[in-house]
């Protein structure tokens, strides 16, 4: 085993715990703080596969602006900020058996993958992911089309929650 | 290579000569000089940070008028060795109701969303932690675990003051984040990269004097990141005690002192690095390597001299202010800015050096001056609004 993937299980087992205690914690901040262990987790990972602007980008948009949201949002809306409810609804078993048909049809897709056997061949040296990932969004052969819905798309919820925020006198 | 020209390689290779020498094998002897590298980085900016004290303390008295420490050691220059035992043996206490392990581990991740910044501070020319390609992002993303130190430290001690501190602080980080990040991009697109040691690289004219306003902006934008004043809101002592620290006590309530202090000078240094040039200054980074380190050091401490500046000499600006000056000024102006500088960078492309560098000063200028006026008529027309025409200023001019 090399010491690279050592590291990656390593990351690995410490995304998926704290993925698990997000779910199973009762208290809704410690949740959120599990959250951001998670997703730092994620963000590691992808610093291993050599992929260091979405590693940033990951704790910029997801730790740095989503996970605090989340926070300010579970403070802001309970009364009692420890508070000890239960932790299942009505809908468990809904929710029990999406999870199992998602886990299942992955499973049986990557039954078929030979990537997983496969090493990564190596990135060439002066290879600048940066201004590869740059061109590509902007390019009309790539992701130009994507990449300006997406704009739109954030513009429009942008639009639509200073409307709904504004206060008409 | 000399040892002057590039002391880590020369004080790598030689460990490297000793471990080996050992019996080490050559991978554990490689990661145990990267650790000790670290930690000869992290203890010498330790240290730095003690002599902040001393100095911050210094430079405040003589904003107000007053001498400062004084009586431990010559200048006072022992004093903060004083404060630190102080706060070593002061009672470690924990509120009642506190959330233990958050509590604990806030004051940590404050320190350390500093320390971290320093492994993409590039100290010389061959002495920089990684050369990272996004080092202006990383900058945001150290910035984005602060943030969660601040808002876990408030909500984990269990009291109001300390709770709204967080908030407010928090509101003011997220939302000072957006100019400081569409400014990093100005300085990128200069030098083609992010990578912070090419943007010094790229600087044979300060960036300062293609895109003043942009300095301007990053220095605003920074001062509001490090929650100092007049963005200060956070530790209204009026109002909150001192804002999400307020339940914190001796050396833990130091990490959080420290790491604010040592985040103001970490930020000087930035704005010197992105807008100054960094280490280079006359080609005096190419004689030896000490010399880089004491030039960036030097213009660091220039930039946390007007980060004191500002501090000491403006008063705090109320939340709703502070917030409505981001958002309706701060960012469309810094958003503008770069579509502006972008532009300009496109049409001023090959000619020669005396013309770009005046085309994109004049254009900064120009914008900045635009701005300034649509934010007077604005003010003034919200002013009319709330006084129905009565001139205030005038007849109290008259008066005196």
């Amino acid at each position: 085993m090399t010491g690279e993937q050592i590291i990656f299980l390593l990351v690995a087992l410490f995304t998926l715990g704290s993925g698990f205690m997000v779910v199973t914690t009762s208290n809704l901040v410690h949740a959120a703080l599990w959250l951001v262990a998670t997703l730092f987790g994620v963000a590691v990972t992808y610093a291993l596969l050599n992929a260091a602007f979405l590693a940033v980008v990951q704790v910029v948009v997801y730790i740095g602006a989503i996970a605090i949201l989340f926070i300010f949002a579970v403070m802001l809306t309970r009364k009692d900020m420890r508070d000890q409810g239960p932790q299942m609804n009505r809908n468990w078993w809904v929710g029990a058996l999406l999870s199992l048909l998602v886990f299942a049809g992955l499973f049986f897709l990557l039954q078929g993958w030979n990537g997983l056997s496969k090493t990564a061949t190596d990135i060439p040296a002066g290879f600048d992911s940066i201004s590869e990932l740059g061109n590509a969004l902007v390019s009309p052969n790539a992701y130009v089309l994507p990449f300006e819905v997406a704009s739109v798309l954030l513009v429009a919820a942008l639009v639509g929650a200073v409307y709904v925020a504004f206060n008409r006198k | 290579m000399s040892f002057w020209n590039d002391p880590l390689k020369v004080a790598a290779d030689w460990l490297m000569g000793i471990f080996t020498g050992w019996g080490m094998p050559e991978i554990a002897a490689q990661i145990l000089i990267g650790f000790l590298g670290v930690l000869m980085l992290i203890s010498l900016l330790m240290v730095l940070d003690i002599f902040l004290v001393w100095v911050e303390r210094k430079v405040v008295s003589r904003f107000q008028d007053r001498i400062g420490p004084n009586r431990v050691g010559p200048f006072g220059l022992i004093q903060p060795f004083a404060d630190i035992i102080k706060l070593l043996i002061k009672e470690d206490t924990t509120p009642g109701g506190a959330d233990k392990v958050v509590y604990n581990i806030a004051p940590m991740l404050s320190m350390m969303s500093v320390l971290i910044l320093w492994a993409v501070v590039p100290l010389a020319p061959r002495i920089i932690g990684v050369d990272l390609n996004i080092g202006a992002l990383y900058i945001i993303a150290a910035g984005a675990i602060g943030t969660l130190s601040i808002i876990m430290a408030g909500w984990s001690s269990n009291n109001k003051f300390a709770l709204i501190g967080a908030f407010r602080q928090v509101a003011v980080m997220v939302s000072f984040e957006i100019p400081m990040l569409a400014v990093l991009l100005i300085p990128t697109i200069f030098a083609g990269s992010m990578g912070l040691n090419a943007i010094i690289e790229k600087q044979d004219i300060w960036f300062f004097f293609f895109a003043p306003l942009g300095a301007l902006i990053f220095l605003i934008a920074a001062i509001a990141e490090l929650g100092r004043a007049p963005f200060d809101m956070a530790e209204g002592e009026s109002e909150l005690v001192a804002g999400y620290n307020t339940e914190y006590s001796g050396m833990k309530f130091g990490m959080f002192y420290a790491g604010e202090l040592l985040h103001a000078f970490t930020f000087g240094g930035f704005w010197s690095i992105l807008f100054f040039g960094g280490y280079r200054f006359f080609g005096l980074e190419q004689v030896s390597a000490f010399l880089a380190i004491a030039v960036i050091i030097f213009k660091a401490f220039v930039g946390y001299w007007i980060i004191m500046w500002v501090k000491y000499t403006l008063m705090r600006i109320r939340i709703d202010h502070m917030l409505g000056f981001n958002w309706k000024f701060l960012t469309p102006l810094s958003f503008t800015l770069l579509m502006v500088v972008a532009l300009m960078n496109a049409l001023l492309a090959g000619t020669p050096i005396l013309i770009y560098t005046s085309g994109m000063f004049l254009s900064n200028i120009v914008l900045g001056w635009i701005a300034l006026e649509m934010a007077r008529s604005y003010s003034r027309k919200e002013r009319e609004k709330v006084e129905g025409m009565k001139k205030v200023v005038t007849t109290s001019r008259s008066t005196l």
